[in-house]
């Protein structure tokens, strides 16, 4: 038997395309400027400038609408863990997602209204929205005005350790996305979860 | 006595040695001449007047004496380049239309300079825009301050002094705020905040490389490229630096490209020593890495979906 759920908000879910896109573009233009190369162009490196800086600066905003809301409508509580048996729940998650997924077993932290995430969504979504994106964006913006990036950090250039940071921070958001688009896939119905970002109802039908 | 007398005057001899040693840099001859062109306004006793007189000097005939004794030519007399009548004041009028001394005059086909390639610069200057535009009327002191001319890319190691002395010899006629520009051309070949805007992070490219990376036929035997091309024709292609074989690396980073190559397995590291080039600065081992957990992460995925394809999950 299923139950539908009203999960996302269609406020969330705008916020979340935006965010998607934005973060698709970046991570697509990111890679064309990084490996950029005369003899084999993927995209003009112009364009790639032009469209990674639009799409920084609306993730950047789409990212204050984050903070700002999760404080008003006190979204906040789903990023909020004790740490204290926390490793317990990560590791019953993670062997439900490597073993007993395959057993059949059913999952061990349900998703309802006051449990939007399971422990390990719950971690790596305070880990990526309030570490490595903070620390994108913050570089991005140095990236984008370098006349306020300090010259020299103990004989490295500022540039440098801002782009570095840039870098390995879009390293791990990419990572992120397919870990999370084949996460999604998870579930009776593959598309289940896709569906659910759209309409906003979550059916459990575990 | 008689040792006293010795020791006496073998250090009076040794203070006239330490004395000339040290006056040997101040070239009297020069210090003639500086007396009026060392300062802003002279003063001559005129004899049709009757009366000692002051005037301004004019500002193109002003030697700024610290930047002359910081420069290469520092030991030459005034008279080495210019005519030896020009001791005599008031200067002959028909002085002003002899012919300067150049630069090729003395370092031209001399083997003490040969390493400084003085013939080939000449050539490559001919065939820049300014040469075919100006012809003879564009030579050396166009661009160079004869006067306090220093070694500039081949000395310094800070590549930001570089850049900066770079640009400031073409924005001296280049630039909008202090365009002297018009006083050669009709054109309006300068730099104002319209121009560039083509260029991301205007700016920072300003400030981190010279106007020459792209607007300059980078010539290998040349420290520096001196032939100078129209604007149609300078690098529009980013990745010509932003790219592994970074254009950087033959032009602006040439004099130290045989170090840092690789360091920490950055290619093209010794650009790091002053920034960051995006595309021309990737890291062997981050590569490496980013490939390798990549390729796990995306392992992991197919083999988690293939089990549960299988089994129906």
């Amino acid at each position: 038997m299923s139950t539908k759920i009203y999960l996302y908000p269609l406020l969330i879910r705008i916020w979340h395309l935006i965010n998607a896109l934005a973060i698709i573009f970046l991570i697509i233009t990111g890679i064309s400027l990084q490996y950029s190369d005369p003899l084999y162009p993927f995209m003009r490196f112009d364009l790639a400038v032009a469209i990674h800086n639009i799409c920084g600066i609306l993730l950047a905003f789409n990212y204050i609408i984050f903070i700002v809301g999760n404080i008003i409508t006190g979204n906040s509580k789903h990023y909020i863990f004790r740490i204290k048996g926390y490793i317990s729940k990560l590791m019953k998650q993670s062997y439900y997602y490597s073993i007993g997924i395959f057993k059949g077993e059913a999952p061990p932290f349900p998703i309802n209204e006051s449990n939007k995430f399971n422990p390990l969504q719950q971690f790596s979504y305070v880990v990526i929205m309030y570490l490595v994106l903070p620390i994108l964006i913050i570089s991005g913006f140095g990236l984008l005005f370098p006349e306020i990036v300090i010259n020299q950090l103990q004989k490295t250039s500022g540039i440098f350790i801002t782009d570095m940071l840039h870098i390995i921070g879009g390293f791990i958001v990419s990572i992120f996305l397919f870990v999370h688009i084949y996460f999604c896939t998870i579930g009776k119905k593959p598309f289940k979860n896709f569906k659910s970002i759209i309409t906003g109802w979550h059916e459990d039908n575990h | 006595m008689c040792i006293i007398n010795k020791s006496l005057s073998l250090s009076i001899l040794a203070l006239f040695l330490v004395v000339t040693s040290f006056t040997q840099t101040v070239i009297p001859n020069n210090n003639k001449c500086l007396k009026c062109h060392g300062n802003d306004y002279y003063k001559f006793y005129n004899r049709v007047i009757d009366k000692e007189v002051h005037h301004r000097m004019n500002p193109y005939f002003i030697i700024n004496k610290t930047l002359y004794k910081k420069g290469v030519h520092k030991s030459f007399q005034c008279t080495d380049c210019h005519a030896t009548e020009y001791e005599i004041y008031p200067h002959k009028a028909e002085l002003k239309l002899e012919a300067k001394n150049t630069c090729l005059d003395c370092h031209g086909s001399d083997e003490t300079f040969a390493k400084f390639h003085f013939e080939e610069i000449e050539v490559e200057v001919k065939k820049s825009i300014h040469g075919k535009l100006m012809g003879e009327d564009f030579n050396c002191e166009r661009c160079h301050k004869q006067h306090y001319y220093e070694l500039n890319a081949r000395n310094k190691t800070d590549i930001n002094k570089i850049v900066d002395y770079s640009n400031h010899m073409c924005l001296n006629c280049h630039n909008y705020t202090e365009n002297k520009f018009y006083l050669l051309s009709d054109s309006t070949a300068s730099i104002d905040e319209k121009s560039h805007s083509w260029l991301p992070n205007r700016e920072l490219h300003f400030k981190k490389v010279r106007c020459l990376e792209c607007h300059a036929q980078q010539n290998d035997s040349l420290k520096v490229p001196h032939r100078i091309l129209g604007k149609e024709k300078a690098v529009k292609l980013c990745v010509k630096c932003h790219s592994d074989n970074s254009l950087l690396m033959s032009s602006l980073y040439k004099h130290d490209i045989k170090e840092n190559r690789n360091k920490f397995g950055f290619f093209n590291g010794v650009l790091l020593k002053n920034s960051f080039v995006i595309g021309a600065n990737r890291n062997f081992y981050l590569n490496s890495i980013s490939i390798s957990i990549f390729s796990l992460v995306l392992l992991i995925i197919f083999i988690h979906a293939f089990i549960r394809i299988i089994l129906k999950k």
